[in-house]
């Protein structure tokens, strides 16, 4: 198992564009990744059980803006972080935080002892998210190639350099990627 | 030595058994098992899967069902124990008298290990549930020594399973009833210690608080290490002292005692978590299959390097190496 990395963050240098960028693009790639999803994976939703109808923001600390995820709409929109309404459930994090527990690299609760994921709101909501995804064993370079199949060459190619690089976990910790 | 290890999703059992666990515990989503929290457990039908993908690589596979049922809603842990059998379990995990007795009646092949909820820490109240249940094994309760399992195995002729990694409950296990305080659910009765509804984090200028109940548990600068939000491990001010007034945050690793565990008569060795991640159950049951390898082979122990996957980020020996403060 690949050592964890949950400290580091995505240079200023890359998200500055985002702070001026319109988000709604972002949003409509996201949500459109989120409905394939979920399709893929009923499970989640049956796991997540009475909290669907939950607003969760990730607030993944080294963008300039906050995921909105609202599973039963199969909605993940951006939102400024000084703009965005209130949510259900708020977990803080840096994105390689959020990628090593997506992945099955990091366990959500070390995360959490740790300092580096951090909670607010509706506790339950977050467990019953948290649990969903873990047993759902996601690997997002699959399912970002599944959803639009033009971009699996350029991944297949790219996801190796991409990793060694960033030293952020893009794929399933305990397989190789199909899109390899 | 057995390695019974936990699983709260079927991915996190098939992590387990991949990770080489020789015995997977579990349970149904509903509040007949202990850790019945949001998005964790099994259905039925995720239950009799995975029992076949544990049973194809040779392990086994127990249900815990180890809550107390309450009066008038036996019917919920009586099915409980019949869906278990129905789905080729190994074993089920009781505490209560009745529901053994049930079991031991309507169930009589079903295998049966006592429940560390059922808090039988001598050799007289263990052979009663061996006489009066035919339980086969006994969980025993994180309160004794090494010594003390030593003089227990000599005196019973069921199995014994100690834990050896995880989190740490106060010392009254199956009589626990702090979190009822709070907020009116306990684990033995709901099989929910601090009920994550009742559990609210904030932040309050550079500190992340923690709060059950409305009762600030503890307070630690934003980013910095946190238990879980249980009343056991909170920081309390008593009389002119501030600290960890019952239990210090931390888990339990007995990976080093493990040689002296095997000599104490100890059959199983139990790896606590199944609110946790696959992340977790795979790191720490491939750590602790490596223990028992080396056990097999007259070997001494590898040192495990756990600390990260601990609340409080450090380890005790618990009461089997008794150092009180």
């Amino acid at each position: 198992m690949q050592e964890a990395r949950e400290n580091i963050a995505i240079p200023k240098i890359l998200t500055a564009p985002m702070h001026v960028l319109p988000l709604w693009p972002v949003s409509i790639a996201f949500s459109q990744l989120a409905r394939k999803l979920l399709r893929a994976h009923p499970n989640i939703l049956n796991r997540i059980d009475k909290y669907q109808d939950c607003g969760f923001d990730l607030d993944i600390t080294d963008l300039p803006f906050i995921l909105r995820l609202h599973p039963v709409r199969a909605d993940l929109r951006a939102f400024r972080r000084n703009a965005a309404p209130d949510a259900d459930a708020r977990i803080s994090g840096s994105l390689a935080a959020f990628l090593a527990m997506l992945h099955g690299v990091e366990d959500g609760d070390s995360l959490y002892f740790s300092g580096a994921l951090q909670i607010e709101g509706d506790t339950s909501a977050v467990l019953a998210l948290r649990n969903a995804l873990d047993d759902a064993e996601l690997d997002l370079s699959t399912e970002i190639a599944n959803a639009i199949p033009l971009l699996a060459p350029p991944l297949r190619l790219a996801l190796a350099p991409l990793e060694k690089l960033t030293g952020l976990h893009l794929h399933r910790a305990d397989t190789t990627p199909e899109v390899y | 030595m057995e390695l019974v290890c936990p699983a709260g999703t079927p991915a996190a059992l098939r992590a387990a058994v991949d990770a080489g666990a020789h015995c997977i515990y579990c349970g149904f989503a509903d509040e007949t098992n202990a850790r019945n929290f949001p998005g964790l457990n099994f259905s039925r039908t995720e239950l009799t899967e995975a029992v076949g993908y544990a049973h194809a690589r040779g392990a086994k596979v127990l249900v815990a069902i180890n809550t107390f049922p309450t009066a008038g809603r036996e019917a919920l842990w009586h099915s409980a124990v019949a869906d278990a059998e129905r789905a080729g379990a190994d074993a089920v995990i009781l505490a209560d008298l009745g529901l053994l007795a049930y079991a031991a009646e309507h169930h009589p092949d079903l295998r049966r290990h006592l429940s560390v909820q059922a808090a039988a820490a001598n050799p007289d109240a263990i052979n009663f549930y061996a006489t009066a249940f035919d339980v086969r094994r006994v969980v025993l309760p994180r309160v004794l020594s090494v010594e003390e399992i030593t003089a227990i195995n000599r005196e019973i002729d069921v199995e014994t399973e100690v834990f050896v990694f995880g989190g740490l409950c106060v010392m009254a296990e199956g009589r626990c009833s702090l979190s009822s305080y709070a907020t009116g659910r306990s684990p033995n009765m709901n099989g929910v210690c601090s009920p994550p509804e009742h559990v609210d984090y904030a932040t309050e200028g550079n500190d992340s608080v923690a709060r059950l109940g409305g009762f600030t548990i503890h307070r630690t600068p934003k980013g910095g290490a946190a238990p879980y939000p249980t009343l056991c491990k909170g920081c309390f001010t008593s009389g002119d002292k501030t600290g960890h007034v019952f239990e210090d945050a931390v888990s339990l690793d007995a990976s080093a005692l493990v040689p002296r565990l095997a000599q104490a008569g100890v059959t199983a060795l139990k790896i606590e978590g199944r609110q946790r991640s696959k992340a977790y159950v795979a790191q720490i049951v491939r750590a602790f299959r490596a223990v028992t390898d080396a056990l097999d082979a007259r070997r001494a122990p590898p040192a495990l390097a756990l600390a990260r996957l601990s609340e409080g980020q450090a380890a005790t020996t618990g009461a089997y190496a008794k150092t009180w403060r």
